[in-house]
């Protein structure tokens, strides 16, 4: 194992998150303040409590599982598809090192910019809301696990995506209206019937649900399905990679 | 010398169907300079690209210091330094950060005296803080070969290192060249300048359609294939060579002012006395005389256009 160059990767990843702290950090805090000041202060005021959670609060996790979504997807897939893009990859293909070690150190950054955001957006939230955390160590199971496994898809578009336009597609036409629809600002149970059948064919919502879960002991579907889903696409995310690596697809000619 | 890179039978066939490689078989040298000479789409990026891990092949082996370059991928792309032919570089990094990051991915431990070093063997240690993109393209030049460096290879593969830089610059290049094979680094090149070959190379490989026409000393390839001619401008015009020197191997010009005489350059040259006397016996009055040596680049083009 190359456990340097994995570290070099991860630094030099890390160092483009601290070069671009605005867009990483500042950007996602400013729309978080304002989603809480017009949902949370705003609207919410008016809406009632769900399942005995003021609508300030219940919207928490589903804040932030749509930043660390998009952010992993963004991070992991620009992580990749640059030096592909620049021609840089030259230098990762000629290294000594596995594509399993370049993988560690992209995920292993895109995952922790994640985190790191996810903390930021938490704090952030405690300004608002009076933040509570029923399992702490489920919550952060579950934040750490979103992060890894949708950096891993990110990293999948990244050497997929042939262009700038490619790599904008996923996340803005697939990923967001998934999280919007995954039951990030509502409970599935305020839905019709069919629509709340219709939801649950969205992964997303098994994302938001256990996480919700982990803060406020309230889900959608019970928490043993939102863990088994996340690792069903973990295990999805990892088979595809494999199989992109084996093959070389869009790194090796 | 013994090989340290053997390449048997090596083909690579594109998705798109594009033969770049047709069973090249090669042996390069230990601490030798291999100048591989050949048009554009010869096939000599994909070689490279190969040896170098980039392009995967689609038959035969190459073995880099023993080690076959799939199989034992570590071992093989450890001792071998690329430096790639477009300016493939970063924008915001700086130098040191960019020679810091090569040495890492090469799993090497730090050694900040040795990239000292070697940022001012190419004269860049005045830029090490400077951003990557304030560079001119003759600066993003070094730093490749820096990066190249960085990890301290014996092996390193230059792909058209001197492609659009200046005559000065080129010179440095050959200076660093020279030095590094001095200091036992085995190298190997391709180039579409001929001079650049027949100034530093020690062995020339010429490669057309993906094929490998030939690899020899750069001194012996210029005996095999050279050819020395001695040009003669006639005071007045002849329309053919007389009978009396159908012995010599001559050829008169279109307007007849001029004869030529090819002959063997590895000769002593002692007929040119025979020939002149009998160019002279048959009459022709000569003006002025002149002695020429193909090149590196007549041979080349000859090759190549078969």
């Amino acid at each position: 194992m190359n456990f340097r160059a994995i570290k070099v990767i991860y630094v030099n990843e890390m160092t483009r998150f601290w070069q671009t702290l605005f867009q990483s950090i500042a950007s996602p805090v400013i729309s978080t303040a304002l989603y809480f000041i017009v949902f949370g202060a705003a609207i919410g005021a008016s809406i009632d409590k769900i399942e005995g959670v003021s609508y300030g609060l219940f919207i928490v996790p589903g804040l932030t599982m749509l930043s660390i979504l998009t952010q992993s997807i963004s991070n992991a897939s620009f992580g990749i598809f640059f030096p592909k893009f620049t021609g840089t990859i030259y230098e990762l293909l000629s290294a000594p090192i596995s594509f399993y070690e370049a993988l560690i150190g992209f995920v292993g950054a895109a995952a922790t910019k994640s985190l790191i955001l996810a903390v930021i957006i938490l704090i952030t939230a405690s300004f608002f809301v009076e933040l509570q955390i029923a399992h702490p160590i489920w919550m952060i199971s579950f934040l750490v696990l979103t992060c890894i496994t949708f950096s891993l898809f990110g990293f999948i578009i990244g050497l997929w995506a042939g262009n700038f336009e490619k790599l904008q597609v996923v996340p803005l036409l697939i990923v967001t209206p998934l999280v919007f629809l995954g039951g990030s600002f509502y409970s599935i149970s305020m839905l019709p019937e069919f629509w709340q059948k219709v939801t649950l064919f969205n992964p997303v919502l098994y994302l938001v649900s256990g996480f919700r879960w982990s803060f406020f002991e309230v889900s959608d579907v019970s928490v043993g399905t939102s863990l088994m889903m996340i690792l069903i696409f973990l295990s999805a995310c990892l088979a595809v990679v494999a199989w992109m690596f084996k093959t070389g697809y869009r790194l090796k000619q | 010398m013994n090989p340290i890179i053997i390449i048997d039978s090596l083909s690579k066939t594109y998705e798109t169907g594009f033969k770049a490689l047709k069973s090249v078989s090669l042996e390069i040298r230990e601490g030798e300079i291999l100048a591989l000479l050949g048009p554009n789409g010869a096939g000599k990026t994909t070689l490279i690209s190969t040896i170098c891990g980039i392009v995967s092949p689609s038959a035969g082996t190459v073995t880099v210091a023993g080690k076959d370059i799939i199989k034992d991928f570590r071992q093989t792309r450890e001792i071998i330094g690329l430096v790639p032919q477009e300016l493939t570089i970063g924008a915001f990094e700086t130098v040191w950060g960019t020679v810091n990051f090569s040495r890492g991915l090469f799993g090497c431990k730090k050694d900040e005296a040795y990239l000292e070093q070697l940022l001012k063997d190419l004269s860049l240690f005045d830029k090490k803080n400077d951003e990557l993109r304030a560079l001119s393209g003759g600066m993003k030049r070094r730093v490749l070969i820096a990066k190249a460096l960085s990890h301290e290879p014996k092996i390193l593969f230059l792909d058209e290192p001197t492609a659009g830089v200046d005559v000065e610059l080129r010179k440095d290049m050959w200076a660093i060249v020279r030095k590094l094979r001095a200091s036992g680094v085995t190298i190997i090149l391709t180039t579409h300048y001929i001079e650049e070959a027949e100034e530093i190379a020690d062995r020339v490989g010429v490669i057309n359609n993906g094929e490998l026409l030939l690899v020899e000393e750069k001194d012996q390839l210029m005996v095999n294939f050279g050819k020395k001619q001695l040009l003669l401008e006639l005071s007045e015009p002849v329309e053919s060579i007389p009978e009396s020197l159908s012995l010599f191997d001559l050829d008169v010009s279109e307007d007849g002012y001029s004869v030529t005489y090819t002959y063997d350059p590895t000769g002593d040259g002692a007929e040119i006395a025979d020939v002149l006397q009998a160019i002279s016996k048959a009459g022709l009055a000569f003006k002025d005389l002149k002695i020429s040596q193909s090149s590196l680049e007549d041979i080349f083009v000859d090759l190549v256009r078969g």
